[in-house]
């Protein structure tokens, strides 16, 4: 585990528990993220992964825990607007607002909970589409997008909020193989830029070279979590060697 | 006395000629029923369907449960009532009980109150339907970027929703302008009791009934081709730019897009 208490975490995740029905699918997860943190979740399906991410967003009302962010109470400290600012979020399936052009998708919540006004909310808008190599289809609706533009465009709009949190919830999973790329880099360079961001995934190589912790979910509990040397070249658990021999295919 | 024409497209011309401004008066009267009908429906409709999908959380206390729950009952029995009875029984219920209870209705008022509430009963069930059909995702994604639940229904949902349930919107539009003939019976002048009036003097009812059910063809046929129209403008421009070009900045290529509606 790496020391963080020295620290004060921009997000800390305390005692989380939640079930679905008598299904406890998150059983008492506790970790911080510390500003600049890259994080990568890995797991098999069904560990909780993406569950924890939508708790940590609210998009699932935890069972029991408390979500700090910059050390207050995210339920009950933070408006919720004002938290979703803040900690964004970017889908599996992109889940692009299909009745609005790409750029109108990147200025809606800055016009609506961000109060912006349309003219910053365009600047802003094509700041980020232009960072995502986005900006030439500004006019273009979802549908006229593939996959990997759409990823794209979802992390513009994501970016437009100035969040200071990004989670991903596997970002690339829904992706032909040949558009994983063009996704993957561009969360490399946010990476590099010093954006904090939670990622489950199933890249292994993006969880390995890119981000500067791992955490890794096994049956709704935090099984490991250190720094991706340590989980990829020397596991603790013996449950991590096997999930890391099974993806690997070593 | 005038010579009464001997054929039947004598007769179709007389009665054109005779009772044209009483078809011409019946028109109006359909139009104004059927219009101000759909539209307020519609309107009524998309309230009863956005208060039924408020969401409760378990969490909430009852004083702010229990009024969403009675709502969401009454309004449920709303749906099932005018939904479940015929709009001719309604007219009679409305306009006599009305009377009985000292409430005198205009009656084009009457008609236009009694067809918005049945196509009230019907919206609210079809834009019901067009919520469900817009992916969750995108009221996730609304919500992840702090939206609230209004500004997710009025900015994301709904103008998807309402996209979606066009052609519905264009069905219930067009029973409207045919299901008004049922108000006759309760001396509407729309056009099946200005027909009735006018085949009445002569008895010349297939003649009379035969114009009739052409003017019911044409606007239904008018209404339906308008509503295609409007549905391509909304779906916008089939094409899309992309800027800048490598070449030349002021290059730009047109790609067309998949789906869109058949404009025939």
């Amino acid at each position: 585990m790496t020391d963080t208490s020295s620290l004060s975490p921009i997000l800390s995740v305390e005692h989380l528990k939640k079930s679905f029905g008598t299904h406890e699918v998150l059983k008492d997860i506790s970790f911080d993220v510390q500003q600049g943190d890259v994080v990568s979740i890995i797991g098999s399906s069904g560990s909780g992964k993406s569950t924890l991410l939508r708790c940590i967003n609210f998009l699932e009302q935890p069972t029991d825990g408390v979500i700090r962010f910059h050390g207050k109470n995210a339920e009950t400290e933070w408006s919720r607007a004002q938290y979703h600012a803040r900690v964004g979020m970017v889908f599996q399936s992109f889940n692009l607002f299909g009745n609005m052009s790409v750029l109108k998708n990147c200025m809606a919540g800055q016009m609506r909970v961000l109060n912006r006004s349309r003219k910053e909310a365009e600047e802003k808008a094509m700041l980020y589409l232009e960072k995502v190599g986005m900006a030439p289809y500004r006019d273009a609706r979802p549908a006229q997008l593939s996959g990997g533009q759409k990823q794209r465009v979802a992390i513009a709009r994501a970016l437009a909020m100035d969040p200071e949190v990004l989670l991903f919830d596997e970002p690339t999973s829904a992706l032909d193989p040949e558009m994983v790329g063009e996704v993957l880099s561009v969360m490399r360079e946010l990476a590099a830029s010093g954006l904090t961001m939670l990622v489950v995934t199933h890249e292994m190589a993006f969880a390995r070279d890119v981000s500067r912790r791992v955490i890794f979910m096994d049956a709704g509990v935090i099984a490991e979590d250190g720094v991706p040397e340590e989980i990829f070249t020397n596991p603790k658990q013996p449950r991590t060697r096997e999930f890391l021999k099974r993806v690997l295919g070593e | 006395m005038t010579q009464l024409p001997s054929t039947f497209f004598g007769w179709v011309g007389f009665i054109l000629e005779k009772y044209g401004p009483l078809f011409l008066n019946g028109v109006g009267v359909t139009l104004i029923v059927a219009i101000t009908g759909t539209v307020a429906g519609f309107v009524l409709g998309l309230l009863v369907a956005i208060l039924r999908t408020i969401p409760t959380a378990s969490k909430d206390p009852w004083y702010k449960r229990l009024p969403i729950k009675a709502l969401s009952v009454l309004l449920g029995i709303y749906i099932e009532v005018f939904r479940g009875t015929p709009m001719i029984v309604q007219a009679m219920v409305i306009y006599y009980g009305g009377m009985q209870i000292g409430l005198r209705l205009p009656v084009l008022g009457a008609a236009i109150l009694i067809v918005s509430i049945n196509t009230g009963a019907y919206m609210a069930e079809i834009i019901r339907g067009g919520i469900i059909s817009v992916d969750k995702g995108q009221k996730e994604a609304a919500h992840a970027i702090g939206m609230t639940h209004w500004q997710s229904m009025i900015y994301v949902v709904l103008p998807q929703a309402v996209r979606n349930i066009m052609p519905s919107i264009g069905n219930e539009f067009v029973v409207n302008i045919k299901d008004s003939s049922v108000l006759n019976v309760i001396s509407v002048n729309e056009l099946f009791f200005m027909s009735k009036s006018a085949a009445g003097t002569y008895l010349r009812y297939f003649e009379v009934f035969f114009i009739t059910a052409c003017i019911y063809l044409a606007l239904t046929f008018t209404v339906t081709r308008l509503l295609r129209l409007l549905e391509h403008k909304m779906d916008g421009s089939t094409n899309y730019t992309i800027y800048g070009s490598q070449s030349s900045s002021e290059a730009s290529i047109k790609l067309p897009r998949e789906g869109g509606v058949p404009l025939d």
